[in-house]
């Protein structure tokens, strides 16, 4: 299971890599072995929408599970990824990269504060096992 | 009965579970409420409850026996002998829902080209397998436009000249979900136009608009300029259609409707005094994520055969659970597989046919019937299919009293649902009638109307 | 062994059923709105009765095989109730004929409620419901209302056993509660002291199943129900599993308020591939007024000389319609015929011996599968399809399996609490011979499962297809035969 180390976690298994004050935003890899084939992602967001931490912020589809994904801080959305909806499978092959969904600029990058970094994420994934 | 145990293996079984009796596997059932004592009538054999529900069902006043003159959303029509032959096959009628595919490819593939019959009636791109009846999946249009815009938009607007059940069926499902206004149908206009009054309705917390065609009254109106006019507006439109008449007259695909829902009874379903029905469900194909019930889609298995599967599993209740849209479980299996054989026999051909006697018949009867005395058509200006409205010279259940001395089934008595449509009847005519019946028919109200 | 498709079939030109011509003087069509074209297929009846018959032979169904499908109750669909249902005087009677022209119908309905409230111990029984999952949805919408129309504003809460089946909370949303899950002690019973703690005043309700998923008789669960009672909410019965308690417990006697039933289930009429079904709802005296009409009552009573008169009543308070006209009456009448051949002995048989081969086959399928609820069951079963000492074998494998050996799979995967679960109901009508074949047939599964793997992983190997790619289904959606263009 790969948990890249200059990301943050949540405990609803998104990641969010920071630069500056702008934050890009996808499920982690623990996420998408959980889900398994995913077959449709619905974002239910566009730019320059304004979101708070805990909305939600897509769906994810798979044959035997549906889930939704939050937002893990708050602020306004830069950029959405437009690729996924024609292939929801890169959120399987490549979840931190080619699998990004938003990029967001941060409204309190304080928040950050309360998600995890890659080693309490990956304690954090032993403990649910 | 149908337990098969010999007392000799009730004996043997007990020993190997390891109790003394059948009894003592019921311990946990508190003591003061097991066994209770079931006021029921003692057991009957086979024999016996068919003589008693023979008797019992002939007392009834059938359409063997009666000329049925009635419609408002059931429909007397042929059957063809094959489409129960079909359907009593054990393998059909005792299978279970086909969530084992590799073993259920036969209802799978029923309803796959149900499904394909669907889309092609109607002129959309998808159909579900079914939904319970025609009322239902109308609630179910207004509910998937409620989820469409998320819930931003919170008026479904339905024309009055939608079936009275049907509305009150889909204010009873939007209860759940909130402040949902149902509006468009309230008690007014003189006319009973949908046009011109929804359309002023429209604005932009509309989530839908809901017309019928042929609507309730039998009446046909093209939709296109209310659905330009909704969808300039981002509202969705449903259309509630009857099957038959898309034998004959453009389908609701024409008109660019997003959603078009109708009961599919009329097509080798027998009337059943109300039920089990068939829900039709066709949309466009941007919605097809937000589709409540099943869904057969074609796929392959491991050896590269064609095959069938249920999809879009994920959006049902079984997984979703508290996030589903919809709690929504069984389709309406075997009457999709009755609706499918029927279209199957009858086919292009046969399919027009049908519905050009319905079309043909109700036009004769209907030009007859306005020409008495004291009779006239409510709605004279306006193209109909099978089905018609006459203004009669007295109460309606008086005239279907004394047609019923004549064993006929008069109309439907219109002042039921619309209060001032006092001695207003809806008459529908399809195949099954003659021109004979049809001239009895006219014969016997014109009789009535002369004592 | 791919059966083609009806428009694979179709010849153009091919012309089969005939209607007899057009006898009345011809009308002009409406110009504006005639249909241009439609593409259904053109096939001869032999066609047709062919496909379907070839089709039919695809299926799996409770004729041809054992179905052990814990919560699906598939016990035999008796053949009587077909030829009853089918009668003129019931099948070609429409729905908005005149009351005195069907006084028959309404007799059969009216006995079935009295039926259905006798069995259950309920107040008041509505048949319209369409199926369980609309029973389901009149439950939660009547507890709503109950607790709008006495100013319980604060009371938002439902709570709902992990075990249960997904309809619950979907439902339980969809009438805009908010839904708690309850986790269920290491017995299998509700967790007394959660639910305690969750017993304040945002209490709307509970949603039970008992005997539950797991199969087992919740052990407290008078104090369950009082415990709600008692801090102001309602308890409804999720009815799916009445089959182990015909005669043997009547679910209103416990103080449940509201509970579905499914004549498709414990009533014996046909699954039908998928439907239809039926989900008549039965409430406490309190409740009654809230339920969906219309349902029969007797509108004049009779005398020595004449029956009486029976006629429809919609409550004052009623939740409103939730279909059009009055239920699935086909499936009422096959529900009727089946009670009427039973009669209260007969009621207490079926829930006897269901739970009888229960536990007889519990006893045996526990010597090679994990059984994490050790106790005696009712009519349904839990294991984990996961071989002790096979690791690398999911209950999925399993499950295919069985079909090689010529049997439908239990549940899959469901209730959640149990890991890789296969939930097995034999039902009351499998004979003794039936049962030791399946376990044998478990048994052998289980040793292939040590010692084959491969079989199991790569199962089934005889089925009319193979394992299906259900993730390409899903990403290529294809929903409809492909059409040729003319």
């Amino acid at each position: 299971m790969k948990t890249p180390k200059e990301l943050r976690y949540a405990k609803t298994d998104e990641w969010i890599k920071v630069e500056g004050d702008e934050g890009t935003i996808g499920i982690s890899d623990y996420a998408q072995d959980q889900l398994s084939d995913v077959v449709y992602v619905e974002l239910m967001v566009e730019e320059d929408d304004e979101v708070s931490i805990g909305d939600i912020l897509a769906t994810v589809e798979s044959v035997k599970a549906a889930a939704d994904v939050n937002f893990p801080v708050s602020g306004t959305i830069i950029a959405i990824n437009e690729d996924l909806a024609d292939a929801p499978e890169v959120l399987n092959s490549d979840p931190y990269e080619a699998g990004w969904m938003v990029k967001i600029k941060l409204d309190d990058p304080s928040e950050l504060d309360d998600l995890m970094d890659a080693d309490g994420y990956e304690a954090y994934n032993q403990e649910r096992e | 009965m149908f337990t098969p145990h010999t007392p000799q293996e009730i004996e043997e079984m007990v020993k190997v579970i390891g109790v003394d009796s059948i009894e003592d596997l019921f311990l946990k059932v508190p003591k003061e409420f097991r066994f209770p004592r079931l006021d029921l009538p003692e057991a009957m054999t086979e024999m016996e409850i068919a003589s008693e529900l023979k008797e019992i069902s002939s007392a009834n006043a059938s359409t063997d026996d009666f000329i049925s003159f009635l419609g408002a959303g059931a429909y007397h029509h042929y059957i063809p002998a094959a489409v129960d032959m079909i359907l009593r096959r054990g393998e059909f009628y005792t299978a279970y829902t086909p969530y084992q595919p590799e073993i259920s490819q036969g209802t799978l593939q029923a309803i796959f080209e149900f499904q394909s019959l669907m889309t092609e009636l109607t002129g959309m791109d998808v159909s579900n397998a079914s939904h319970y009846d025609g009322a239902t999946a109308a609630a179910e249009a207004a509910n998937l436009a409620y989820h469409f815009f998320r819930g931003k938009r919170r008026k479904i607007l339905v024309s009055r000249a939608v079936n009275p059940q049907y509305r009150e069926t889909i204010r009873t499902y939007m209860q759940g979900l909130g402040d949902v206004d149902v509006l468009g149908d309230e008690v007014g206009d003189e006319s009973l136009s949908n046009d011109e009054y929804l359309l002023n309705m429209v604005d932009n917390d509309t989530a839908l608009v809901m017309v019928q065609y042929p609507d309730f009254f039998g009446r046909i109106y093209d939709y296109t300029k209310l659905i330009d006019l909704a969808h300039a507006q981002g509202v969705l439109v449903a259309i509630v259609f009857n099957p038959t008449a898309l034998g004959l007259i453009k389908p609701p695909g024409d008109f660019d409707a997003d959603i078009a829902v109708g009961d599919g009874q009329p097509l080798g379903i027998p009337l059943s005094y109300g039920g089990p029905y068939l829900g039709i469900f066709t949309i466009k194909e941007k919605f097809v994520r937000k589709l409540a019930g099943r869904l057969v889609g074609e796929t392959v298995d491991i050896d590269g055969q064609r095959a069938y599967v249920l999809t879009l599993t994920a959006r049902e209740q079984h997984i979703r659970r508290e996030k589903s849209t919809s709690n929504i479980c069984t389709n309406q299996g075997l009457m999709a597989l009755a609706a499918t054989i029927y279209l199957s026999v009858l086919g292009k051909n046969g399919f027009k046919q049908v519905s050009n006697l319905c079309f043909q018949k109700a036009h004769y009867a209907a030009e007859q019937i306005s020409a008495l005395e004291g009779y006239e058509l409510a709605f004279p200006d306006q193209p109909f299919f099978h089905e018609f409205v006459i203004k009669t010279p007295r109460p309606v259940n008086e005239l279907n009293l004394h047609l019923q001395d004549h064993w006929i089934l008069g109309g439907y008595d219109l002042s039921q649902d619309y209060p001032e449509l006092e001695n207003h009847m809806l008459i529908a005519v399809t195949e099954m009638i003659s021109k004979e019946e049809i001239d009895e028919f006219v014969s016997v109200l014109s009789e009535v109307n002369h004592d | 062994m791919t059966e083609p498709t009806i428009y694979e079939l179709s010849q153009t030109g091919r012309k089969g059923f005939q209607f007899p011509e057009v006898d009345v003087p011809a009308s002009p069509l409406p110009e504006d709105f005639v249909r241009t074209d439609i593409h259904l297929p053109e096939l001869s009846e032999l066609d047709t009765i062919r496909h379907f018959t070839n089709l039919s032979k695809l299926n799996y169904s409770i004729d041809g095989g054992f179905y052990p499908l814990g919560s699906c109750t598939m016990k035999y669909n008796p053949k009587i109730n077909e030829e009853i249902a089918r009668l003129p005087g019931f099948a070609n009677t429409h729905p908005l004929q005149p009351m005195e022209t069907i006084q028959g119908n309404l007799y059969v309905m009216y006995q079935l409620q009295q039926w259905l409230q006798e069995i259950s111990g309920f107040y008041r029984v509505c048949l319209t419901p369409a199926a369980g999952a609309q029973g389901e949805l009149v439950g939660a919408m009547i507890i709503k209302k109950y607790h709008m129309v006495n100013k319980h504003d604060k009371r938002v809460k439902i709570l709902i056993p992990d075990s249960a089946h997904g309809t619950n909370p979907a439902t339980s949303s969809m009438s805009g509660f908010e839904v708690k899950s309850l986790p269920s002690d290491e017995r299998g019973n509700v967790d007394l002291a959660l639910l305690r703690a969750e017993c304040d005043e945002t209490l709307a309700g509970l949603m039970l199943t008992n005997p539950n998923t797991l199969g087992l008789f919740d052990e407290n669960v008078v104090e369950v129900i009082q415990m709600v009672h008692q801090a102001g909410g309602l308890v409804y019965g999720d009815g799916a599993n009445l089959n182990a308690l015909l005669g043997i417990l009547k679910p209103g006697d416990v103080g449940f308020d509201i509970m579905h039933f499914n004549l498709h289930k414990t009533f014996s009429t046909p699954h039908g591939g998928g439907g239809p079904g039926s989900g008549p709802v039965g409430v406490s005296e309190e409740l009654a007024e809230f339920l969906p009409g219309p349902f029969v009552t007797i509108a004049e009573e009779g005398d020595d000389d004449n029956p009486p008169f029976y006629g429809f009543y919609w409550p004052e308070q009623s939740i409103g319609r939730m279909k059009a006209f009055y239920g699935h009456f086909g499936v009422l009448v096959r529900a009727f015929t089946y009670i009427a051949m039973h009669g209260p002995e007969g009621m207490r048989d079926i829930a006897e011996k269901a739970v009888l081969n229960a536990n007889y086959l519990m006893k045996h399928i526990k010597e090679d599968y994990i059984l994490p609820y050790d106790r005696t069951c009712m009519h349904e079963f839990v294991v984990e399809g996961i071989p002790p000492d096979a690791p690398d074998v999911h209950a999925l494998d399993i499950s295919k399996r069985l079909m090689d050996y010529g049997f439908h799979p239990p549940t899959n995967y469901f209730p959640l609490i149990v890991h890789e679960a296969l939930m097995i109901e034999p039902t009351e009508t499998e004979s003794k011979q039936t049962l030791d074949a399946f376990v044998k047939a478990m048994k052998a599964i289980a040793k292939e499962a040590r010692e084959q793997p491969e079989l199991l992983h790569n199962a089934p190997h005889t089925t009319p297809v193979r394992r299906c790619d259900e993730v390409k289904a899903a990403r290529d959606l294809v929903l409809c035969c492909w059409i040729p263009e003319d």
